[in-house]
């Protein structure tokens, strides 16, 4: 990818160590997600987003909670609901930004588009777009880690909407008869695409599905970011010690529509409101407000800067070419053999 | 051939630790069709491993496995079971070396056996290629016997893109010499003439080769038969070459006839050589039927060299296309 980020670009690789280090980077990378897909959202209003584009506004403390569980050398097989989570890994958002608008800055040089994210940097595989897809990839990379005995984990990341499709189940099953060591993180967001959860989903706890395979399973609160990571360690922990298999459900909400022109009509009366009561971030402010390892200045300047980067980022983005012509030929097969 | 599928498979474990072997009853019952024999011996259950009969979860795993720095080899019992797990080939294996900006690879290799003349019925005699063409990001071909099986098998280990290889079933127990080392190697892409000739260019490919060869050795006129091997890419400048000399082009597909792989064949050279063609290009094709079950009918389901024969002799003294044998039955 010579010719993606340009060099003012922070690289992936930086950012993707600051989530593991602080709760107050943690704070700042979920405000960060947040103002990205609020911006992606601006953007697309305004006709510069082509296609579609599907935004995770309210799950913040998944992606997070999840990159600071983890290293960069673990593997991640996430969704096209995936800007969150490239960002929580350290993909930087002027990276993001420019793939959504498809331009050369972005992490494909504008030929993926917002649901194809990808950075090997920091082990994020081609986001799916094809729901379920990932979870058998997940197991795959697992499997590489478990023939070269290396202590590496994979995650699989995916929507309550996924677990109805075979190749969850079959991912699942082939992970406990292999003992893989794989995270299986079900975003349960109450929604797949337009369709509640009770009128798809035989099971209204997800991580029910892991007895079937005699895997162990938590429930966790996915709009809790410390909750998350604890959930998710665990799990890791297990999965890199030869424990095999976790299936962790996190209870959490998209504030906005499935993609973009869905105004999710289709929502309880009140619903919206019970979870914003509970925002992933304002959570986790308060919590470090209450702690005293932040104080309201900080926290005001914290916002203002992240504000002032995301707009950096998006000049940069709008500064940069869309995607060349010749761009579309490249990458198709490897030249290469061994 | 499928002693020398094994063959191929056991060296290119020996040659690379990171070549892992797995499918339905490939570790322990050596393949259904004897085609991992002696891997579990030899490299033990961590590189050669059964699967649960669920094609998405191991196709996946396959893709997720050579990406991050294995080669696996995956086996599909019969093509048609590629059926359930055709997302994790043509839309996730295929498309994540492009989806990754050329950072990652897809180094895995997909065999399956395919085919008629077994006996074995509509759902599990089909050759299928055809679901796959015009892919981009898979490389697909397909082996006439042990030599090629062999030659064609090592290098789809080595590539480092999702290589499809498709196997006719009927040559498992097909019997050849076949000189082994990497001098036998089939370079994916490139086709063979089996038998020179000079009145007409028979293309073929799989089990229609040894048909193409059989009918021109005891023909009137004299043809030139090419081995196709590969699909995806395929080898254009052979096929080219030969109908410019020849002016004919003839060819022998198990497929049935709409839109089988030599419709591809067919466009091309229509467009490339149109000037030096002497008659018109001739398809010889198996009707759009399923493969059907009783023996005379499936014997009749794949053209016979007697029908080779008698379709080119006719196309080289009249000029014209001869309609296909079922035409007054439809």
């Amino acid at each position: 990818m010579s010719d993606t980020a340009s060099p003012e670009v922070p690289q992936s690789t930086q950012r993707r160590h600051e989530v593991n280090q602080s709760p107050i980077a943690r704070l700042e990378r979920m405000i960060e997600i947040r103002l990205v897909e609020d911006r992606i959202q601006d953007l697309f209003a305004q006709g510069l987003v082509s296609g579609t584009t599907h935004t995770s506004q309210g799950q913040e403390a998944v992606a997070v909670g999840l990159a600071a569980a983890t290293r960069a050398t673990d593997f991640v097989c996430c969704t096209y609901r995936g800007h969150g989570h490239a960002l929580a890994l350290g993909m930087p958002p002027a990276v993001v930004l420019g793939e959504v608008l498809g331009r050369q800055i972005g992490c494909m040089g504008g030929v993926g588009g917002s649901m194809h994210l990808s950075d090997p940097d920091v082990g994020l595989l081609p986001t799916f777009a094809i729901v379920g897809a990932g979870t058998p990839v997940a197991v795959g990379a697992a499997l590489q880690f478990a023939t070269k005995k290396t202590d590496g984990v994979a995650l699989s990341v995916f929507g309550d909407g996924a677990t109805n499709i075979g190749a969850f189940h079959e991912g699942l099953n082939l992970a406990a008869v292999w003992n893989l060591p794989v995270v299986f993180v079900c975003e349960n967001n109450l929604y797949g695409e337009y369709s509640p959860l009770e009128s798809t989903t035989a099971v209204t706890d997800i991580a029910d599905r892991a007895a079937s395979y005699a895997m162990a399973s938590e429930i966790v609160d996915g709009q809790d970011v410390d909750a998350v990571q604890a959930s998710i360690a665990r799990a890791v922990a297990r999965a890199r010690s030869g424990g095999g298999p976790t299936l962790v459900e996190a209870k959490t909400y998209r504030y906005v529509g499935h993609s973009r022109s869905d105004k999710a009509p289709y929502r309880k009366d009140g619903e919206l409101e019970q979870w914003l009561a509970r925002d992933p971030i304002e959570l986790f402010a308060g919590q470090l407000l209450a702690s005293g390892e932040l104080n309201p200045d900080a926290l005001d300047a914290m916002r203002h800067r992240q504000l002032q980067l995301i707009d950096e980022a998006q000049e940069r983005v709008l500064a940069s070419p869309t995607a060349a012509i010749p761009r579309m030929f490249e990458n198709i097969l490897s030249p290469s053999h061994s | 051939m499928n002693q020398a599928i094994s063959l191929a498979i056991s060296e290119e474990m020996d040659r690379d630790a990171s070549v892992v072997v797995f499918g339905e009853d490939v570790a322990v019952a050596e393949g259904p069709f004897k085609t991992s024999e002696g891997l579990l011996a030899k490299f033990g259950p961590e590189r050669v491993r059964d699967t649960p009969i669920s094609e998405t979860a191991f196709l996946g795993a396959a893709v997720g496995a050579a990406m991050t720095g294995l080669r696996p080899v995956a086996e599909i019992m019969f093509i048609e079971f590629m059926g359930v797990a055709f997302d994790q080939m043509v839309t996730e294996a295929a498309l994540m070396h492009y989806l990754s900006g050329g950072r990652y690879e897809v180094p895995m290799v997909m065999r399956a056996s395919v085919g008629s003349g077994l006996g074995f019925g509509c759902q599990h005699s089909q050759t299928l290629e055809r679901w796959m063409l015009g892919t981009p990001g898979l490389k697909l071909a397909v082996a006439s016997g042990a030599r090629t099986a062999y030659g064609l098998t090592k290098a789809a280990i080595r590539d480092n893109n999702p290589v499809v290889i498709l196997e006719p079933r009927t040559l498992y127990g097909q019997r050849e010499n076949v000189d082994i080392g990497d001098e036998s190697i089939i370079p994916l892409g490139t086709a063979e003439v089996v038998r020179a000739g000079t009145d007409v260019t028979v293309v073929a490919l799989g089990q229609t080769v040894s048909v193409a060869l059989e009918a021109a050795d005891s023909a009137s006129w004299s043809g030139e038969v090419i081995d196709l091997l590969s699909l995806m890419p395929w080898d254009r400048s052979t096929v080219l070459e030969s109908v410019r000399r020849t002016g004919h082009l003839v060819i022998v597909e198990e497929n049935q006839r709409s839109g089988g792989w030599g419709t591809e064949i067919a466009s091309v050279v229509a467009n490339e050589a149109f000037g030096v063609l002497r008659a018109p290009i001739h398809r010889i094709t198996a009707p759009d039927v399923p493969v059907p079950y009783g023996p005379e009918l499936e014997k009749r389901f794949l053209p016979s060299a007697a029908y080779v024969q008698e379709q080119v002799s006719s196309l080289l003294s009249t000029k014209k296309s001869p309609s296909s044998w079922w035409e007054e039955l439809v």
